[in-house]
């Protein structure tokens, strides 16, 4: 292997990946002193993160640390749950998703989201990638929504396992295919920035492999925010690592930096498992 | 005698007691089945759903009319109450933790204990006496505001039920809040609600009290909305405190068919659900 090169390891195949200048990718969101509470409690205190277009961002942990509530922020999710707060400023592209005049069904269009227990809707698995598609006005025609149906359960890895049942109920489908279906469904609406909160979590190992496949694909093409209980996964599929504890991020760096030489001793020590 | 043999003998014991209260709930039932269908199956026939009541004396008839009529106001009762019924499900559910949800909330759990005989008065007095008019019309919003309090928490608490996940994914595709209520909420929670709808139907088809000074009485064929209407129930009602042998026949089976009716109105719910939820799942 060249020495250019580091490999993500998977129990089944190995990835070649090729050593980003990191630096150099244009910084998608840029987070400033963000705080969150729910009510008086602050579970974010003053996070500032950059997140760089086209790259795999982990967050990570333990229980409680804010990590899902920081994405949640990320468009703008945690709006639905009474008596929260948020402080500081967060841009996506060139503007201020906290702003005035933002139209949050426009953002939460251009961040899709896939959760940690997959939740297609009680509906076909066609209607379900179709969903989003059409209260987005994206297609005009059927034939232009049949195309961006396949288009997204191809993108999703999903399309040969369910072209013959397209209009079977997407509840018969197994975990891992409906967590599959969940992110097909997120890509139709075209967004540019995924978010995913522990995605593999609820998923046996080769089930959590495939989606680990997807992930490192899709970056291509998209930005994805990975919000990972499991170090493993953050150190295989994400370039860059971001670590949580008590509402504060503690550090971000390279994922191979944080998990071989992290500057912060409390990193060292959740990384090696020493807590958490 | 050991431990466990008295453990045993007392399992025993409370298993009896429940079956033994099971069996006594259900003889009422089963009486009031056996009465009916016994009483009433004789003087069920064919006539009886096509012809028209006949003068004391003359034998024959039936109750065309009041069948017709019973139908037309619970299904003019529904359509007043399935949409307000739902659409305050809807906001119960949606705004479950504000004040206005919680006095709604209220108004309709005391409504739904309101006395019918009150709720008759009631539609009487906003609806019968401007007029001057006995009316099919009133009756429907006698029975409709029945309904209302029954579907609104019904909805509600299938709304609720719905997991909250199911509510973020719509979200976080872009979907507005009524949206996302519409399109994803409410078919979900779809086989439930039909159900409740039935049954609410069920309910309000075997109420005679709010249709006596409503839609009253008619010993003919009516289906005007503005004119009084006979019911299955106030029919049977009339007929039963008669003197004559023959109308308490016909009371019987009017009896009968109202039970079949209301029976149906179960059956054909399970069987709704049953295929909505094959439909959704699996």
């Amino acid at each position: 292997m060249e020495p250019d090169a580091v490999a993500v390891q998977s129990p089944l195949r190995v990835i070649p990946v090729e050593r980003q200048p990191l630096g150099d990718r244009p910084v998608k969101i840029d987070v400033a002193a963000l705080s969150f509470y729910y009510g008086n409690q602050c579970a974010l205190d003053h996070i500032s993160i950059q997140i760089r277009s086209n790259l795999v961002t982990a967050f990570i942990g333990p229980s409680g640390c804010g990590k899902s509530t920081f994405l949640r922020t990320l468009n703008r999710m945690n709006d639905i749950i009474p008596g929260t707060r948020v402080e500081g400023r967060v841009r996506i592209g060139d503007r201020d998703i906290y702003g005035q005049d933002v139209d949050v069904v426009a953002l939460r269009r251009q961040v899709g989201m896939v959760f940690q227990k997959s939740n297609p809707f009680p509906k076909s698995i066609f209607d379900n990638v179709a969903y989003g598609v059409r209260i987005n006005g994206l297609a005009r025609t059927q034939s232009q929504l049949r195309a961006a149906v396949e288009k997204s359960l191809r993108a999703a890895a999903l399309w040969e396992e369910v072209k013959d049942r397209l209009h079977d109920s997407a509840l018969a489908l197994s975990g891992g295919q409906q967590q599959r279906l969940c992110i097909a469904r997120a890509l139709a609406v075209e967004p540019d920035v995924l978010l995913m909160d522990e995605p593999a979590s609820a998923l046996d190992p080769i089930a959590t492999q495939r989606i680990e496949e997807l992930i490192y694909r899709l970056k291509a093409d998209y930005t994805i925010v990975l919000v990972t209980h499991n170090m493993q996964q953050a150190a295989r599929v994400s370039d860059v690592t971001a670590f949580f504890w008590l509402g504060r991020l503690i550090e971000t760096d390279r994922t191979e930096k944080m998990f071989t030489s992290p500057r912060e001793k409390l990193t060292e020590d959740y990384v090696t498992g020493r807590f958490g | 005698m050991n431990r466990t043999a008295r453990r045993k003998l007392l399992s025993a014991v409370f298993v009896g007691a429940c079956t033994a209260c099971v069996l006594v709930a259900l003889i009422p039932l089963a009486l009031i089945l056996f009465f009916v269908v016994s009483q009433g199956i004789s003087a069920l026939n064919i006539e009886f759903f096509t012809h028209m009541p006949t003068p004391v004396g003359e034998p024959g008839g039936g109750m065309a009319n009041a069948i017709v009529g019973t139908l037309i106001l619970i299904g003019l009762g529904a359509v007043i109450a399935v949409p307000v019924g739902i659409l305050s499900g809807v906001y119960m559910a949606e705004y479950s933790g504000s004040r206005l949800a919680g006095a709604i909330r209220f108004a309709a759990d005391t409504l739904n204990g309101v006395p019918s005989i009150v709720i008759g008065i009631f539609v009487y007095g906003i609806a019968v006496l401007p007029f001057q008019q006995f009316s099919t019309l009133a009756g429907c919003v006698a029975l409709g505001t029945m309904m209302i309090p029954i579907i609104a928490r019904t909805t509600e608490e299938l709304l609720l039920l719905v997991p909250a996940t199911m509510r973020e994914g719509a979200l976080a595709l872009g979907a507005t809040r009524a949206r996302a209520v519409f399109t994803v909420i409410m078919p979900a929670a779809l086989p439930g609600i039909v159900t409740g709808v039935v049954l609410a139907l069920a309910r309000i088809a075997g109420e005679t009290a709010p249709l006596l000074f409503t839609a009253f009485n008619n010993r003919f064929f009516s289906t005007r909305l503005d004119q009084p209407i006979a019911s299955l129930t106030v029919q049977v009602y009339t007929y039963a405190i008669s003197p004559y042998e023959d109308w308490h026949r016909q009371a019987w089976a009017g009896a009968l068919v109202l039970v079949t009716i209301v029976l149906l109105c179960s059956v054909l719910s399970r069987f709704a659900t049953r295929r909505l939820e094959r439909m959704h799942a699996r």
